[in-house]
């Protein structure tokens, strides 16, 4: 139990006397990704190999979340020297422990090697992938066991705490976060500082501050990584930001597909308790506050921030206009401020570092990191952190390692559902909030989907809409029954039964939605609709006049007589499917 | 589950609303699924109307009505896993099974569910059974992916 901020110091030098650092650290990366692919096999083979050769005390089993480089899970990185080993298998593990650990040589054919120069690189740092990145928040996950308190202490964690409860007054708290240039990841971007400043004005006997961990965007995956990875640098953040706000209670919701999140998240509150960081009088300070955990029950509407506090109540998760906004009347009508998983975990930087030290990295108006999902058609996916104003380009051909199986770049998916496409000439688009917006799409939470010419935009469209139009929450008309009606038309034209006035018909609808939806997901539903439309306007004329799909994907229309499957290359008769 | 055993479960759990959505998560892990009488006994437990309840109950996707079967298929249909294949894989999983997603075999054996996003984007298409991931799942894995399970009992 601490006490007095000065215990936190004390601890880590503790902890480091008590746990001598062993001379050779195998690290398995356990994350979603590692798991899927087998993590669990490789962990209990190096279990199975230390004891048989009675290494248990000489080599060090560390398992930590995600490292990123999810292409190549299941990884072992060993320390100290960082050498990178990706896709092991448990029956590469006697001789990883023979030949790297014991005898220090690397295994060539375990090392990677870049699919284009034929380099290989036996360390991590030394990998394409990593070099460009700049891993603020998430260079630690090599070193934190999310299970043990004492990892993150280790990293310096509760230090920003303690600095922030004892040496910093509630507002100026609040000026250093604004002073960072902090703004809002998930994905509107608002500056965080002000939002927090607003919170705190209000009068009221009591506020609440959320976490919004309900990641909900397919094929974007950076929060629940934080939260399996590092969570107490989320939990440390909050009791910051409760501090300057004064709130007294806190809530994290957890969407509940992502289990491993839910568990290591609570793992860490109830560590965080048991040691005095949460709960009364916080390191012996006048500060009280608490945090309370609640798993999400698959409503995609829920990250929207009215409808996720009506969720927390025990509600229909329905959203309801603005204003009030939350700040004013949240969580059961008092002031409450919410900001998502990957803002929360910036905070303990912020005050760690300075906000002078912060604001120097990025572009002008988007200060810090952002830690992107580079998924789909790309050669090197996994989660990437890069600071703001990196170009497009740079992060899928330098990181990302360009396009799988040598195939052609068509566009890559930036904001989710409510975002948009950028098609080739953006390549060279510097990535902040405002340039996203200007370019037609949004920085959303983080996903970046690329794809290639076997994707075809109007099914892709297609499966957007039909995503939107499912996860309404009804309240309104335009959304409810707007995008239903934009998702019946997308799927009449990927079955080739699609007219001209259909695309009339869908700017139209998309427009009006947009304007008269009650909240940010109809508001912005339409948006990979008419991105599409926008830059491949081309795609559904094919559909609609010739009947035919190049990238091979509308089935409907493959089956149709004399055409051609690109994906299969051989001809087709109708009734046939593919 | 017995009304006793469901008196025992709600025992030491909270009354205010706020505790509805976790009473009913509890109650879907023991059980699989919400029956008509668990509504009965929550909705008394937390003092609000059976009508009420079932309004929450159903506005999310996570909660079931009906009893699964006894193996849990989920394939992902995010968008990463749409563009991977995913949608072939899908499609061939309905046929193997013969049963719409929500559906369950007539041998009981298996439910077949979506989900639209795992968070395991970078390996995708990803299929869960039972709790367990496979990743990058083939339209041609579809079939052996079933047959282990049916092995398995």
């Amino acid at each position: 139990m601490l006490t007095h901020p000065s215990q936190i110091i004390a601890w880590k030098a503790r902890i480091l006397e008590e746990r001598p650092a062993p001379k050779k650290t195998a690290v398995v990366s356990n994350g979603i990704c590692g798991r899927a692919s087998g993590s669990l096999g490789i962990i209990a083979a190096l279990n199975r190999e230390l004891d048989r050769r009675g290494l248990r005390d000489t080599v060090g089993l560390e398992v930590t979340g995600c490292h990123g480089f999810c292409e190549l899970e299941p990884n072992i990185v060993i320390l100290p020297e960082g050498i990178y080993y990706g896709r092991v298998k448990p029956e590469d593990i006697p001789s990883i422990i023979e030949t790297t650990i014991l005898k220090n040589k690397v295994i060539d054919r375990l090392v990677y090697a870049d699919p284009k120069t034929g380099r290989r690189y036996a360390l991590q740092k030394d990998i394409p992938f990593y070099r460009k990145q700049m891993r603020l928040l998430t260079e630690d996950n090599l070193r934190i066991d999310p299970d043990r308190i004492e990892d993150y202490i280790l990293a310096d964690g509760y230090q920003a705490l303690a600095k922030a409860l004892f040496d910093m007054t509630a507002e100026e708290v609040i000026r250093e976060v604004d002073a960072a240039g902090l703004r809002g990841r998930g994905g509107a971007g608002f500056p965080t500082g002000k939002k927090w400043q607003f919170c705190r004005k209000e009068i009221a006997d009591r506020r609440y501050i959320i976490c919004n961990a309900d990641e909900g965007n397919p094929g974007t995956y950076m929060d629940r990584s934080i939260l399996v990875a590092n969570p107490h640098s989320v939990i440390e953040g909050m009791i910051i930001g409760a501090y300057a706000i004064g709130a007294a209670e806190g809530y994290i919701y957890v969407r509940m597909e992502a289990p491993q999140a839910v568990r290591q998240v609570t793992i860490a509150r109830d560590q965080a308790r048991k040691c005095g960081l949460l709960g009364r009088s916080i390191l012996g300070s006048e500060f009280h506050f608490d945090i309370q955990i609640v798993e999400g029950a698959g409503a995609f509407v829920c990250g929207e921030e009215t409808s996720l506090m009506a969720s927390i109540e025990g509600r229909r998760a329905v959203s309801r206009q603005r204003p009030p906004f939350p700040a004013q009347s949240g969580l059961w009508g008092q002031p409450t401020n919410i900001n998502n998983v990957e803002t929360w975990a910036n905070v303990p930087l912020i005050v760690k570092r300075g906000a002078e030290w912060y604001s120097l990295i990025g572009t002008p108006k988007s200060k810090g990191t952002k830690i992107f999902s580079l998924v789909g058609k790309i050669r090197h996916g996994g989660q990437v952190e890069v600071p703001m104003g990196i170009k497009l380009r740079e992060i899928i051909y330098d990181i990302g390692g360009g396009i799988k199986d040598g195939k052609k770049f068509k566009a890559v998916q930036t904001g989710g559902p409510a975002g948009g496409f950028l098609p080739a000439e953006f390549l060279d688009l510097a990535i902040d909030y405002d340039n996203l917006v200007q370019a037609g799409s949004t920085m959303g939470s983080g996903g970046m989907i690329v794809v290639d010419e076997t994707t075809c935009m109007v099914d892709l469209a297609r499966h957007y809409m039909h995503f939107t139009q499912e996860e309404s929450c009804g309240k309104c008309v335009p959304c409810r029954v707007g995008t239903r009606q934009m998702h019946e038309i997308l799927v009449r034209i990927t079955r080739g039964e699609g007219e001209e006035e259909d695309l009339a018909r869908l700017q139209e609808l998309g427009e009006s939605i947009m304007v008269a939806s009650l909240c940010g997901l109809g508001q912005t539903a339409p948006n990979p609709v008419l991105s599409t439309l926008r830059h491949f306007r081309e795609e559904y004329f094919e559909h609609i006049r010739h009947r035919k799909c190049a990238a091979g994907v509308c089935r409907e229309l493959l089956s149709l007589p004399g055409q051609d499957s690109p994906r299969t290359g051989r001809k087709t008769n109708k009734g046939q499917h593919d | 589950m017995t009304g006793v055993e469901m008196d025992d479960l709600l025992r030491g759990l909270g009354r205010e609303l706020k505790d509805l959505t976790g009473i009913l998560h509890k109650i879907q892990a023991e059980c699989g699924h919400i029956s008509p009488q668990a509504i009965r006994r929550v909705a008394e437990h937390l003092n609000i109307t059976e009508n009420e309840l079932y309004g929450v109950l159903t506005f999310y996707k996570a909660f079931r009505l009906r009893p699964r079967g006894k193996h849990l298929v989920t394939v992902c249909q995010g968008t990463s896993c749409h563009v991977r294949g995913g949608a072939g894989v899908f499609d061939e999983m309905k046929k193997e099974l013969g049963v719409e997603p929500g559906g369950t075999t007539p041998d009981r054996m298996f439910s077949l569910e979506t989900v639209n996003c795992l968070g395991c984007c970078a390996i995708g298409p990803t299929v869960v059974i039972d709790g367990t991931y496979h990743s990058r799942v083939s339209i041609e894995e579809v079939d052996s992916l079933v047959a282990e399970c049916r092995k398995r009992k």
